[in-house]
């Protein structure tokens, strides 16, 4: 028994409607603790954004603060018509849906080579986690400099030996060359998920399977899939929503060039430096709405998760 | 035949090993390297081993010293993580050993801000600091980053003081003990395993940020990874100092990454996954 089993569990209702104060003081003390982080959420991460909302809704560059007025909807229309921000919409959603299959598909492989005994599995465990322990610009840099650069990089120069082509990995292929590199830093993210997913298996039922005759692959597509349905939801969906906004990979490694400037860098780029605060705003706010949506799934997939182990405990 | 493949897939399992950990230990060795060797094809691997790389990073032969940086990095992670927990664990506490009403939609108010992007708040915040003087102030840093891991660590604690058996807390009130006693003597140590992997958690996130730091500091506030957006650009042979540099800066996320190894997933996942 643990508090959370103990906790949903409703008042008895008696003298609703004359509460002494004894009560209410005790209600006031049990809530006391829960205040202080919960008003400084609203106020630090809330306030901000319904300030966004409102700058959307202006026609302002900070260079021009006179000029400054309300054009209510025209800033979305611009982002959405404008054609190097309705690229980066375009590249927003590629690079993420991109990486995320990719880093969840490696990670699985992972998952399931990891979750089998072999001899030194911790090390290889560590090696794996490693990449994604590398602060993100420091990674960024490690691939665009050490690995991508055309004359001596590693990549030409392992390429090289085989007497292969040397190509000049981010002019030709600038999107691939910032996925890989987040590929490379979100596979251990996924491989862990699913690895945790894979040993929370009930062994005993895949026992009595392989008694039954059942063979490895029935085992992997009847029983091991169904069960890291959920896992596999939720790397993608968290996933998703950290490389929705990624900004470290894109600044570092093309600076926004070639076609590779997502919303993060746009936004940043449009109040930085172009000083268009009414269009980064809606860009931002864009940013938002496609997060929410994915937020919106993300959270029922925890809180089923969530559910299942309170009412296990 | 089976022991075979087993041994097979081990085998396969240590080359992906290999094959992912190939970038780092490349970093590692070209770090090591003068910037002659390290900029050569074919690779250098068996060349001579020198410290120039880091002096340079260090700047000992002249030029910007990361020292300020690091220490900016290092005064940012620390102080929020600091604050996130004096935050976090009442209002853990609230939510698991003695629950307010409706707790678990408490709990997911502070996971939905952490699916809010920071590009949301990024432009009314740099209006505000500059407009109050708080630009190039670290301080700011710290508060943001507070916002940022405080739903991870609220989420985290969560679950691990839940797993504080109530009979224990509820024994220990019978024979008398204090509210604070009890949450000192019994709670405290059953939970702090689960209290330093948190820690070290939103430590690792708060390093790692760009975004905030790039937008928010200039020349006194700076941090370290903005310190390190200088190598962006080509600076002719700089290989084994980027090297260097990247290393060095990521020391100390790999050493927390490490030490919180179990409980990461647990964190990352929001508690979701354990």
């Amino acid at each position: 028994m643990t508090a959370t089993t103990t906790a949903p569990i409703a008042p008895p209702p008696v003298r609703v409607e004359h509460r002494p104060r004894s009560d209410r003081l005790r209600a006031w003390a049990t809530r006391a603790p829960l205040l202080p982080a919960l008003i400084f959420m609203i106020v630090v991460t809330q306030l901000p954004f319904v300030a966004t909302l409102v700058i959307s809704f202006f026609d302002w560059n900070s260079l021009y603060p006179d000029a400054r007025r309300f054009t209510g909807l025209s800033n979305y229309a611009e982002v959405l018509t404008d054609p190097d921000l309705r690229q980066s919409v375009g590249t927003t959603i590629l690079l993420t849906a991109a990486v995320v299959l990719a880093s969840l598909a490696l990670g699985l492989v992972l998952a399931l080579l990891l979750d089998r005994r072999f001899k030194g599995r911790g090390v290889v465990r560590t090696l794996l986690i490693a990449p994604f322990l590398v602060v993100p610009v420091a990674a960024a840099l490690l691939w665009k400099h050490v690995l991508y650069n055309p004359e001596y990089g590693l990549l030409n120069g392992l390429l090289h030996y085989v007497g292969g082509p040397q190509p000049d990995w981010i002019s030709n292929t600038p999107l691939l060359a910032v996925e890989a590199a987040l590929v490379w830093q979100w596979t251990p993210f996924m491989m862990l998920i699913l690895l945790a997913g894979l040993q929370s298996r009930d062994q005993e039922q895949i026992e009595a399977a392989r008694v039954d005759g059942a063979s490895d692959w029935q085992i992997f597509r009847h029983l091991t899939l169904p069960h890291l349905r959920r896992y596999l939801e939720l790397g993608a969906l968290l996933g998703s929503i950290y490389i929705v906004q990624n900004f470290d990979a894109v600044f570092t490694i093309t600076s926004g060039g070639l076609g590779t400037a997502n919303l993060p860098y746009t936004v940043y780029q449009s109040f930085y430096q172009a000083h268009e605060n009414g269009l980064a705003s809606a860009a931002g706010v864009l940013v938002v709405i496609g997060s929410i949506i994915i937020a919106t799934f993300a959270l029922r997939v925890v809180s089923s998760l969530f559910r299942e182990e309170v009412s296990r405990a | 035949m089976n022991a075979v493949r087993r041994g097979g897939l081990g085998l396969v399992a240590w080359l992906a090993g290999i094959v992912f950990f190939l970038p780092i230990a490349w970093m590692a060795l070209t770090s090591f390297h003068s910037e002659e060797d390290a900029a050569t094809n074919p690779p250098s691997f068996g060349a001579a081993f020198t410290l120039d790389g880091y002096r340079e990073f260090f700047g000992m032969d002249g030029g910007a010293s990361p020292w300020p940086s690091l220490i900016n990095s290092t005064v940012a992670s620390v102080s929020s993580t600091l604050l996130v927990l004096v935050l976090a664990l009442p209002a853990a506490y609230a939510l698991s050993i003695r629950p307010v009403k409706r707790w678990t939609d408490v709990l997911f108010f502070f996971l939905s801000t952490k699916m809010l992007p920071v590009v949301a708040g990024l432009l009314p915040i740099y209006l505000f600091a500059r407009n109050t003087g708080l630009l190039d102030n670290i301080w700011l840093l710290v508060v943001l980053y507070t916002s940022m891991n405080l739903p991870i660590a609220v989420w985290m604690l969560q679950s691990f003081l839940s797993e504080v058996p109530t009979a224990v807390v509820e024994a220990a009130k019978v024979d008398g003990a204090r509210l604070p006693t009890v949450l000192a003597r019994v709670v405290a140590p059953m939970a702090l395993p689960g209290i330093a992997a948190t820690a070290l958690i939103c430590f690792i996130f708060s390093w790692n940020e760009l975004l905030f730091a790039r937008v928010l500091t200039g020349v006194v506030a700076e941090t370290a990874p903005v310190f390190l957006t200088g190598f962006i650009t080509s600076q002719g042979l700089f290989l084994a100092k980027v090297c260097a540099a990247s290393l060095v800066v990521s020391l100390p996320v790999l050493a927390a990454g490490f030490a919180a190894q179990d409980k990461l997933i647990q964190g990352l996942s929001l508690g979701a996954v354990k």
